[in-house]
C-alpha cells in the first residue's frame, strides 16, 4: 500500500513548522513518528498534500523533573518512556502506559506529542494523561498555550489543536501524598489497541480514599474520566469491599462502542472488571 | 527528492518520491531483498531493520524519515562469509520453516541482543510481540536466539 503523493516538508525548527502550518492550515498533515499517521495514509483514510515532517526536531525529545511536575517533550518516544528512571520513579503508571503501546518496533518510532494529537479512541495515552490530569503544551503563530487533559480531547481522533498548532510538551503532575496509580488494559488481540484501558489514580489519607482519578479509552468514542466511578470512591473507606462496588458502576450513563470484536455490551461489562482491576491494584500501591 | 543513507556499511543516493516507503526503497531501488513485506500494516514484523541500531518496521517508515541514517539489514548480517551468531542460531536451532519471517525475527534478535546480552526466555517471548511467525509456534525461535546470546557472550569473552 502506497500513500497518496503529497509535498513533503521537513522543518527545521519548531517556528518553521508553525510558519508551514499556518501556509498549508488544513491541506497539512504533521509527522512525527508516523506511527498513526502513515498507516492512515498507506490505506488513504489520510490524503494530505502537504506532510511536514518535525522528526527531526531533537529540542522536543525531552524529560525533565521541574519541581512536582514532569515535563515531557512531545518528540519522546514511547520507548523512552517506558525506560525513563525518572518517569518509573515519579509517575509509573505513565512508564507502565508507555509499555503497553505497540511492540518494541513501535515504541521505537512512535511520539507521545503524535499519539496525543492523532488522539484515537483506544490509544493508551489518553486514558493514563486524563487521570494524571496533565496539561498539554501547544505552540501556534501566537506562542504557547497550556490545554488540560480533560478539554483536549473532543471526540474521535478530534482534539482541541488549531490547524496551526504543533503539540511542544506535555507536563504531568507527581502525584502527591499516599498516592497510587495503575494502568489495566485488554488489548486487542491482533491490534494490540485497547478494547478496554482503564487508568486510575487514588490517594489515600487516614484510610481514607481522599482523591481519585479514573480514566477510560477504547470503551467510546474518545477517552473520558468516569465521574461516576470517582464520587462513589471520594471520601470512602480505602478498601477492597469500596473498591469493588465503585468499579460495578464504570461507564454509567456512557454508550459503549460496539464492533465486530466487541459488544457495546462486553465492552461495559470490561470497563467493571479493568476498573476494578486498575483500582486494586492502586490502592495496593497507595497503602 | 534526494535521500541519502548507508546500508549494511554502503553508501547509497536515490531521488525518489517522499511517499515512498523505506521498505520499498530498500527492495526496489538498492535490490535489497531480504527484507520483506508480510502484512504491510505494522503488526507482522517481517519488514524489520535496524534504523541507527533501533529495530524498525520499515513498511511504517517513509524513506525520507530515514535520509542520513545508518541502515542495518538482513544482508548486513554475516562478515567475511560467515554467518553472525543470530543467523547461526537460527541456523542450528531450526529457527524457521518457510523462512518469510525470518529476516525480520533475526533483525529484532540483533536488536535485542545488543541491550540485553543474555536475556530469559519470558524476556525474549516478550519482546517478539511485534513479530509474528506461522510455522514454528516461537519455541526454535526462541531457542536460536538463545543460542545466538550465548554465542555473542562467548566471542565477547574470548576477545
Amino acid at each position: 500500500m502506497i500513500p497518496m503523493a503529497f509535498e513533503y516538508h521537513r522543518a527545521a525548527s519548531v517556528e518553521e513548522a508553525i510558519r508551514l502550518l499556518e501556509q498549508y492550515g488544513p491541506d497539512a498533515k504533521v509527522l512525527a513518528g508516523g506511527h498513526s499517521l502513515t498507516p492512515l495514509m498507506k490505506l488513504r483514510f489520510a490524503q494530505p498534500a502537504h506532510v511536514i515532517d518535525i522528526g527531526r526536531l531533537h529540542e522536543l525529545r525531552y524529560i525533565r523533573e521541574e519541581g512536582n511536575v514532569i515535563a515531557i517533550g512531545a518528540l519522546t518516544l514511547h520507548r523512552t518512556v517506558a525506560e525513563s528512571a525518572t518517569v518509573r520513579q515519579r509517575i509509573p503508571v505513565l512508564a507502565e502506559a508507555a509499555f503497553r503501546i505497540g511492540d518494541v518496533q513501535v515504541r521505537n518510532m512512535g511520539t507521545i506529542g503524535g499519539s496525543l494529537a492523532h488522539a484515537d479512541p483506544a490509544a493508551d495515552y489518553p486514558a493514563v494523561v486524563l487521570a494524571l490530569e496533565a496539561e498539554i503544551v501547544a505552540q501556534g503563530p501566537a506562542g504557547r498555550r497550556t490545554i488540560r487533559a480533560r478539554d483536549f480531547f473532543r471526540g474521535p481522533f478530534t482534539t482541541a489543536l488549531q490547524p496551526n498548532e504543533l503539540i511542544v510538551e506535555v507536563r504531568v503532575p507527581v502525584p502527591s501524598g499516599k498516592t497510587g496509580s495503575a494502568y489495566q488494559k485488554y488489548p486487542h488481540p491482533a491490534s494490540g489497541f485497547a478494547v478496554v484501558g482503564c487508568a486510575a489514580v487514588l490517594t489515600v489519607d487516614a484510610e481514607t480514599c481522599r482523591d481519585v482519578r479514573v480514566a477510560f479509552t477504547g470503551v467510546a468514542t474518545q477517552p473520558f474520566r468516569d465521574t461516576v466511578v470517582e464520587d462513589a470512591l471520594r471520601g470512602q473507606r480505602a478498601d477492597e469491599a469500596t473498591v469493588r462496588a465503585a468499579a460495578e458502576k464504570a461507564a454509567e450513563g456512557v454508550q459503549p462502542l460496539g464492533d465486530a470484536f466487541a459488544s457495546a455490551e462486553y465492552r461495559r461489562h470490561m470497563a467493571k472488571v479493568y476498573a476494578r482491576r486498575a483500582l486494586l491494584q492502586a490502592l495496593t500501591r497507595a497503602t | 527528492m534526494r535521500v541519502a543513507v548507508h546500508v549494511n556499511g554502503r553508501p547509497y543516493e536515490r531521488d525518489i518520491e517522499p511517499r515512498m516507503l523505506l521498505v520499498h526503497f530498500l527492495r526496489d531501488e538498492l535490490g535489497l531483498t531480504g527484507t520483506h513485506i508480510g502484512c504491510d500494516t505494522s503488526n507482522c514484523g517481517a519488514c524489520t531493520v535496524l534504523l541507527d541500531g533501533k529495530a524498525v518496521k520499515s513498511c511504517t517508515l517513509l524513506a525520507v524519515q530515514a535520509d542520513g541514517a545508518d541502515i542495518l539489514t538482513v544482508e548486513g548480517l554475516s562478515q567475511d562469509g560467515r554467518l553472525h551468531p543470530v543467523q547461526e542460531g537460527f541456523w542450528e536451532e531450526h529457527g524457521l520453516q518457510c523462512g518469510f519471517c525470518t529476516p525480520g525475527m533475526m533483525m529484532l534478535a540483533v536488536e535485542l541482543l545488543q541491550r540485553e546480552p543474555d536475556p530469559s526466555e519470558e524476556a525474549i517471548r516478550h519482546y517478539l510481540e511485534g513479530n509474528l511467525c506461522r510455522c514454528t509456534g516461537y519455541q526454535h525461535i526462541v531457542h536460536a536466539i538463545r543460542y545466538a546470546a550465548q554465542k555473542l557472550r562467548e566471542t565477547r569473552e574470548s576477545s
